[in-house]
C-alpha cells in the first residue's frame, strides 16, 4: 500500500511498488489526463506534477512518490472550473485532438509557477519535449502567454 | 460513440453568451416535390441518400432531447463540432441541447469510412436536410393542432409561435412524431445569412472535457472488472512462430491468460505493468523463422522503379493537339520515403464477449461499420454479433493501428468472456507496424516553348498502395495474418477517379495542351502501407510544384507569375494572390541565406484551395533548414466553422513540414528500425515556425474538406524555399542537415 498526496487529498494505492505512476493513477485511482504516449520519456503526454516539478509519470516507480504531492490535469481546476490556465488552452483553441494537452499544461503549468511572465521562446524551450503530431505547437505557445498576462 | 456531455456543453455555452433567434419557414423545393409527385425516389443529399429515414440521423425526445446520429466520427479536427453546428442552426435549437451519438454500428446511420476530408461534404448536407425536414414535419403538427397554417411559424429553441398567436412546441409534439419515414428532399434548407452558429466561430465542444481531466479518450476507458491486455508482434513481418514455451509468463503475477493462436500471441492480465511484463517475457520466450526480404529504406526507391507493376494506368492522356514543337524538354525525378501517422497516444480500444454472444468493442477506428464486419469475419461468427462504438483517440491522420487493437482486444476478449479487455499498444509497436504512408518516386518531364511555358506534361509515378483499410475483410487487420488458420490479405487496389489514391492529384490543375499521367501501380509491399494523410497527393504535389518552380527558374520569370500563366481556375488564381500579398511576396527582400517558396493545389483536385508561401533560412555551414514563416491561404467553400478551418489548415502544414524535414522510416533488409520518437524523430516546439493562415469564404458554395489540403503545397514551398536559399534543388526529403550539407558541397 502506498500512500501519497494526489491533487490536494491523501490516497492510498495497493499497487506493486515498481508500478508506473502513470498506470497506478489511470487504473487505480482513476485519474484521467496523464496518458500513455510512449513509456519511455519520449513524449510528455504522461507529465505531472511532484511536489510542483514537471515529471514522467509512464517512466516513476509509485513507490518513488510515497508521501509527497502529485498533481494531474484535474487537479488544476478550481472548484471544478477550468483554471486560468486551462481556460486559456480554451480560449485559444489550443488543439486539435487533444490527447497531448494534458501533458502540455502541466508542462506549461510548471513553468508559469517559476516564471510567472515567460517570453514566446521560454515557452517554446519549456515545451520542446513535449510532442505534438496535430500541429497545435502555435496555439498552445499562445494559450500560455495569454494565461500569463492574464494572471 | 462519442458522447459529449450536454451539462458541460451548456454551462460553456451561458458563459458564452447564447442568443436565440426566429427564422421564417422555409419553402419546399419545387424540383424534389416534383420528383417524389412522379414516384422516382428522390435524390437526397450526402449520405441521406444511403441513411434515407429520418429517424436514422435525428431523435426528438419529450423531455427536450434532441439526439443526432452520425455515421462519421471525430479524429480531433473538430467535424462533430461543425455538424452539431448545422443541426442545430436548421432546427431552430439551442445548441447545448444538442447530443451526439456518432459512430455505434448499432446505432448510427452507416457513413462508411470516416477519411479523405468527406465528413463536410457527405455528412453534413445529410444532417442540414434531415434537421430541416424534421423541423418542418413539427410545424405542420402544429398547425393540424392548433387549426392554423402551416405558413407563419417561428421557432425559438423548440417553442414555436404561429399565426394569431398560436403557440406551440417540440416537445409537447415529440411524442406523436415518426421519425420512421423517408426523408422527400423536398424541404428547403435555410439561407446562410440566416445561420445563426454555422459560420462563426464556434468553441470545440470536445474541448472543456479534454482539458480539465475528463474521460474522453478510449485510452480513459475503465468499465467495472477491466483486465489488461498485450500482444506480442513478430520480429519481422513474415516470421512465423516455431516455438513458444508459456509456462513461466502463465505463472507470472496477474496473468489471467496466456492467448496463443498460430503465431499470434497475446496476454490478459489484471493489472497493465502485468500484461507488459508478461508480454515481454513470452517475447523473450518466443522462436521465430524469420526472412530477410525487404529492400531497406535506401534501396526502395530503386526497388520502386524496378519492380514489376501490378496494373499501369493511364491516369490522364491528353496528347497535344498539334502546334509547334517544344523548344526544349526539362525532365526532373522527384522521391517520397515512407512516413508514418505517429499519432501521439499508441492505438488502443477496450472489448467484452457478452453473455449474448455479442463482442462489443469502443474503438477509435475510423471505418467502424466495415471494421466490425472484418472483426467477425476474423472470429468466425455472424456480423451481428459484432458491435463496433467510436470513441476519440489520439489524432490519426489516415488509417493507423485502430483497427488493429479493436482486432487485438476482440481476440483476447473472446478468451475471457464476460470480461472486458483494454489494450493500449506499446510505442515500439505502434511504430513499427502501422500501415505507412507509401514511398514513391515521381518523374517528371516538361517540353517548353520559347518562354518556357508548358506545352507537353509529363508525370510518370511509381508506388505501393494507399489504401488497405479493413474493408470488411479480415485480411486486412494485421493479427488476422498471423492466426492458425491465417487470412490472407486481398490485394489492394488503387482508388479511381474522382479521389483516385497513388495517383491523388497526380493530374496538375493547371492548363497544360499536352497533359500526360501515368501510374505504375505496385502491389507488392515490403512494408506495411495505407491511408495516411493526402494519400498519394503529398508526393504528386510535392512533385509538381516543385517542378513548376524548376521551370520558372528556368523561364526567368517570378514563380507566381508562372503558375498564374498556366492556371485558369478563378479560386486557384485566388488562393495563390492571397498567400502571396499575405506572405509580402512583391516586398520581399532576399537576403544571404533566405529563400521563399510557394506551393498550391486543390485538393483531390475537387476538394479545398489552398497555397502556402514560406520563408526559409538555411545555414550552408551545417545544413540546417529553419522556417522563419509560413502563410497559408485557403478556399474551403461556405465555411462552417472558420476557426476549425484555420486550426486544420495550420496543423497540416506543420505536420507536413516535419515530413518534409525531418521524417523517413527507417528499414534495414529484415525489419523496421524506426522504433521510437529518438529513431523516428518529428517536429518540435522550437522547429515550429508562426504561421499565418487567411481564408476565402464561399457563402453558399458547397462545403469541401479541408484536413489534408495543405500537405501537399507546403512540401513543395518548402523545397521551392530551399532551392531559392541556396541554388540547390532538394527533390529527396527529409531535407535533414546531413542531405542539405551533402547537396550544398556536392
Ligand atoms: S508516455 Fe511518458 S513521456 Fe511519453
Ligand atoms: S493536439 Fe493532437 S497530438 Fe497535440
Amino acid at each position: 500500500m502506498i500512500s501519497f498526496k494526489l491533487n490536494g487529498r491523501e490516497v492510498k494505492a495497493d499497487a506493486p511498488d515498481d508500478a508506473p505512476l502513470l498506470f497506478v493513477l489511470n487504473n487505480d485511482l482513476g485519474v484521467n489526463g496523464a496518458k500513455f504516449g510512449c513509456g519511455k520519456s519520449q513524449c510528455g503526454a504522461c507529465t505531472v506534477l511532484i511536489e510542483g516539478e514537471p515529471a514522467r509519470s509512464c517512466s516513476i516507480k509509485v513507490s518513488s512518490v510515497a508521501g509527497r504531492s502529485v498533481v494531474t490535469l484535474a487537479g488544476l481546476t478550481e472548484n471544478g472550473k477550468p483554471s486560468k490556465l486551462q481556460q486559456a488552452f480554451i480560449d485559444e483553441q489550443a488543439a486539435q485532438c487533444g490527447y497531448c494537452t494534458s501533458g502540455m499544461i502541466m508542462q506549461a503549468q510548471a513553468l508559469l509557477d517559476r516564471n510567472p511572465n515567460p517570453t514566446d521562446a521560454d515557452v517554446r524551450s519549456a515545451l520542446n519535449g513535449n510532442l505534438c503530431r496535430c500541429g497545435s505547437h502555435n496555439r498552445v505557445v499562445r494559450a500560455v502567454l495569454r494565461a500569463a498576462k492574464e494572471a | 460513440m462519442t458522447v459529449i456531455p450536454a451539462t458541460d456543453r451548456r454551462g460553456f455555452l451561458k458563459a458564452a453568451g447564447s442568443i436565440t433567434l426566429a427564422f421564417a419557414i422555409p419553402a419546399g423545393d419545387a424540383l424534389a416535390q416534383a420528383a417524389a409527385l412522379a414516384g422516382a425516389k428522390p435524390k437526397l443529399p450526402g449520405d441521406m441518400e444511403t441513411n434515407r429515414k429520418l429517424g436514422s440521423w435525428l431523435r426528438i425526445g419529450a423531455d427536450g432531447a434532441v439526439t443526432l446520429l452520425v455515421g462519421k466520427v471525430e479524429l480531433g479536427q473538430g467535424i462533430l463540432t461543425a455538424v452539431t453546428q448545422i443541426c442545430a442552426d436548421e432546427l431552430d435549437v439551442d445548441i447545448g441541447r444538442v447530443k451526439l451519438i456518432s459512430g455505434d454500428t448499432a446505432q448510427s446511420p452507416n457513413e462508411g469510412t470516416t477519411a479523405g476530408s468527406f465528413s463536410m461534404p457527405n455528412c453534413a448536407p445529410a444532417v442540414r436536410q434531415a434537421a430541416a425536414e424534421v423541423r418542418a414535419l413539427l410545424i405542420e403538427m402544429a398547425a393540424a393542432k392548433t387549426g392554423k397554417p402551416a405558413e407563419g411559424w417561428t421557432v425559438a429553441d423548440g417553442a414555436m409561435s404561429g399565426p394569431d398567436g398560436a403557440k406551440a412546441s417540440y416537445w409537447e409534439l415529440a411524442s406523436g412524431l415518426s421519425l420512421e419515414r423517408e426523408a422527400t428532399g423536398a424541404v428547403k434548407p435555410k439561407n446562410p445569412a440566416d445561420y445563426k452558429y454555422v459560420g462563426k466561430e464556434f468553441p470545440r465542444l470536445d474541448f472543456p472535457g479534454k482539458f480539465t481531466g475528463q474521460a474522453m479518450f478510449v485510452q480513459e476507458l475503465r468499465p467495472e472488472g477491466l483486465l489488461f491486455g498485450q500482444v506480442v508482434r513478430p520480429p519481422t513481418y513474415k516470421a512465423k512462430l516455431t516455438a513458444l514455451d508459456t509456462s513461466a509468463a502463465e505463472k507470472m503475477p496477474g496473468v489471467v491468460k496466456v492467448v496463443k493462436n498460430g503465431s499470434f500471441v497475446g496476454v490478459v492480465a489484471q493489472r497493465e505493468e502485468q500484461a507488459v511484463a508478461a508480454a515481454a517475457a513470452l517475447a523473450a520466450a518466443a522462436k521465430w523463422e524469420v526472412e530477410k526480404a525487404l529492400p531497406t529504406s535506401d534501396g526502395i526507391f530503386d526497388w520502386l522503379q524496378k519492380t514489376k507493376p501490378a496494373k499501369v494506368i493511364e491516369t490522364k492522356k491528353q496528347p497535344r493537339n498539334g502546334g509547334d514543337p517544344a523548344v526544349k524538354t526539362l525532365e526532373a525525378t522527384y522521391f517520397r520515403p515512407y512516413h508514418m501517422h505517429g499519432s501521439i497516444g499508441t492505438s488502443a480500444a477496450v472489448a467484452v464477449l457478452g453473455a449474448d454472444g455479442v463482442m462489443t468493442i469502443d474503438t477509435h477506428s475510423q471505418s467502424v461499420f466495415e471494421t466490425s464486419e472484418a472483426i467477425a469475419m476474423m472470429l468466425g461468427v455472424d456480423k451481428s454479433k459484432v458491435r463496433c462504438r467510436h470513441v476519440q483517440g489520439s489524432g490519426c491522420y489516415g488509417h493507423n493501428m485502430a483497427d488493429d487493437a479493436a482486432a487485438d482486444a476482440a481476440l483476447l476478449a473472446a478468451a475471457v468472456p464476460g470480461r472486458p479487455v483494454k489494450l493500449q499498444y506499446t510505442r515500439e509497436q505502434e511504430h513499427r507496424w502501422e500501415p505507412y504512408g507509401s514511398a514513391m518516386v515521381i518523374k517528371t518531364k516538361a517540353g517548353v516553348d520559347k518562354d518556357g511555358n508548358v506545352l507537353d506534361w509529363d508525370l510518370e509515378l511509381f508506388s505501393t498502395p494507399h489504401g488497405t483499410r479493413p474493408g470488411s475483410h479480415a485480411g486486412n487487420l494485421l493479427s488476422a495474418r498471423y492466426l492458425e488458420k491465417p487470412f490472407e490479405m486481398p490485394t489492394p487496389q488503387n482508388g479511381g477517379p474522382p479521389n483516385y489514391a497513388a495517383d491523388r492529384n497526380g493530374i496538375a490543375l493547371y492548363d497544360f495542351p499536352g497533359h500526360n499521367v501515368l501510374t505504375n501501380f505496385i502491389t507488392d509491399m515490403p512494408v506495411r502501407v495505407s491511408s495516411t494523410r493526402g494519400l498519394g497527393a503529398y508526393a504528386n504535389v510535392f512533385a509538381i510544384e516543385s517542378f513548376m518552380d524548376e521551370l520558372a527558374r528556368a523561364a526567368g520569370v517570378d514563380p507566381i507569375q508562372y503558375r498564374l500563366r498556366h492556371l485558369k481556375d478563378p479560386r486557384g488564381r485566388d488562393v495563390i494572390a492571397k498567400a502571396a500579398e499575405t506572405f509580402g511576396w512583391d516586398k520581399w527582400q532576399k537576403k544571404d541565406g533566405r529563400g521563399r517558396g510557394i506551393g498550391f493545389a486543390k485538393y483531390k483536385n475537387i476538394a479545398g484551395y489552398c497555397a502556402v508561401a514560406l520563408e526559409v533560412e538555411v545555414n550552408k555551414r551545417n545544413g540546417r533548414v529553419r522556417v522563419v514563416r509560413a502563410v497559408a491561404a485557403a478556399d474551403s467553400g461556405h465555411l462552417v466553422n472558420p476557426d476549425g478551418v484555420r486550426n486544420q489548415i495550420e496543423g497540416g502544414l506543420i505536420q507536413s513540414l516535419s515530413w518534409t524535414l525531418k521524417e523517413e522510416v527507417k528499414f534495414d533488409d529484415t525489419r523496421v528500425t524506426s522504433e521510437d520518437w529518438v529513431t523516428y524523430p518529428i517536429l518540435t516546439f522550437a522547429d515550429v515556425p508562426p504561421v499565418e493562415v487567411v481564408l476565402i469564404d464561399r457563402p453558399g458554395a458547397p462545403f469541401l474538406g479541408t484536413g489534408e489540403a495543405a500537405q501537399g503545397p507546403t512540401g513543395a514551398a518548402l523545397a521551392n524555399a530551399v532551392a531559392d536559399a541556396t541554388g540547390v534543388r532538394f527533390r529527396r526529403g527529409p531535407f535533414t542537415p546531413e542531405r542539405v550539407k551533402a547537396g550544398l558541397t556536392a
